[in-house]
């Protein structure tokens, strides 16, 4: 659904991306994890179209996204981190833009706001981030995009928004959907990705199913020293070490996302390795 | 639904729907939550679910009806209560045990807080 072969880019002075591979698709969520400023965004936006590559290729729905074809822009959607929404009323402003996008369904947007309790009175510009946020999600949803990309999608939102967003986006999968998250809140989408990037370094560090990470990594408890030993990273906890082990059990784990993050960005050799063998 | 710590979603899930099979919420042929439904009620991933459903299956729990549904088999309770049977023999016990042997308590003396606990909850 999307292939990206060879990426490279830079800002003016910064290198981003040094041949960056991925392929993503359909019928998952895809969760992208990395450090600040190693290019989450980046990648989002080089896959929407709305930065270009200075080199390799991107081929998204059969589309080079650099040429911005709106047969293309029509069938993608990116939920950005910051953005604007202008000082008019809601109605307006769905008129205005969902005529861009042919698989708009407004019913599934009500359902969405009104999960979301977002007030629809009013212009767009009273509400907190919080709702609008909810707003641009609602919105993001019901496009009905075959690919959805979304940057940092539960920042701002409330414990109770969170849970709802869960809700949506576990009713949105479908086998000719693909999700893309960045996101730093792993908790928050832990039992909704079911596939994990790693970027570090400009290119993509790891890339694979939460199935194959619950059978080849046990993450546990333990106070046994030689358990300790055996794995890839531990930390030190209360009730124990935390730790990142292969999984010796012939049962699948529950992966802890956030364990697994910091096991790939400080032992991402070792790990590599691991699922290599 | 509360995730535990750490054992695999899916077999959590399937924990879920027999417990609903074993309490009798859901009935014997019944039909149950579409994977998409139970999805979006637990929050997780419909592929999670399919998961369980498919493992289900192979348990002989539930069945599925081509374009209609999943439904329980019509034994149901007791291929639920076989499968749960065997998990808490296989993983949950040896952790009583253990306790067991390092409090020096024997099992009998569980027999009357058994007695009481069935009282107070399924009476």
């Amino acid at each position: 659904m999307v292939s990206i072969q060879d990426l490279s880019f830079s800002y003016k002075r910064k290198t981003v991306f040094k041949g960056l591979e991925l392929n993503l698709q359909p019928g998952h969520i895809y969760g992208l994890l990395g450090r600040n400023g190693t290019g989450k965004s980046t990648l989002l936006r080089n896959i929407a179209g709305f930065l270009f590559p200075q080199s390799g290729r991107i081929d998204a729905l059969g589309f080079e996204p650099r040429r911005r074809q709106p047969a293309f822009l029509q069938q993608v959607f990116l939920l950005p981190e910051e953005f604007y929404l202008p000082p008019i009323p809601i109605t307006r402003w769905i008129e205005h833009t969902a005529r861009f996008y042919p698989l708009f369904n407004i019913d599934q947007f009500y359902k969405y706001t009104t999960g979301f309790d977002i007030p629809m009175q009013g212009g767009m510009q009273e509400m907190s981030y919080g709702q609008q946020k909810k707003l641009l999600i609602s919105f993001a949803l019901a496009v009905n995009s075959p690919l959805l990309l979304m940057d940092e999608p539960t920042n701002g939102l409330d414990i109770l928004s969170k849970s709802q967003f869960r809700k949506i986006m576990a009713g949105a999968v479908d086998e000719k959907k693909c999700i893309l998250i960045s996101t730093h809140q792993v908790k928050d989408l832990e039992n909704l990705i079911d596939r994990i990037l790693v970027i570090e370094e400009g290119r993509i560090l790891f890339d694979q199913g939460i199935d194959s990470i619950a059978q080849r990594l046990s993450f546990t408890l333990s106070f046994d020293p030689e358990e300790t030993a055996r794995a890839f990273y531990s930390e030190s906890s209360l009730k124990g070490n935390a730790l990142v082990l292969p999984n010796t059990e012939g049962e699948d784990s529950r992966p802890d996302l956030e364990m697994l993050y910091k096991a790939i960005i400080l032992e991402g050799e070792k790990i590599s390795k691991h699922f290599k063998s | 639904m509360q995730f535990r710590e750490s054992q695999s979603i899916y077999l959590q899930i399937a924990d879920y729907v027999c417990e609903k099979i074993l309490l009798k919420e859901w009935t014997e042929g019944e039909r149950i939550p579409s994977v998409r439904e139970l999805a979006v009620q637990l929050e997780v991933n419909p592929n999670t679910v399919m998961r369980t459903y498919e493992f289900l299956q192979q348990q002989e729990i539930i069945y599925n009806q081509r374009g209609i549904g999943f439904f329980t088999s019509a034994n149901a309770i007791r291929q639920a209560a076989n499968y749960r049977k065997q998990v808490f023999i296989e993983k949950e016990l040896p952790q009583v045990f253990r306790s067991l042997y390092l409090l020096g308590m024997n099992p009998d003396e569980l027999q009357p807080g058994y007695e009481q606990y069935r009282k107070q909850f399924f009476s």
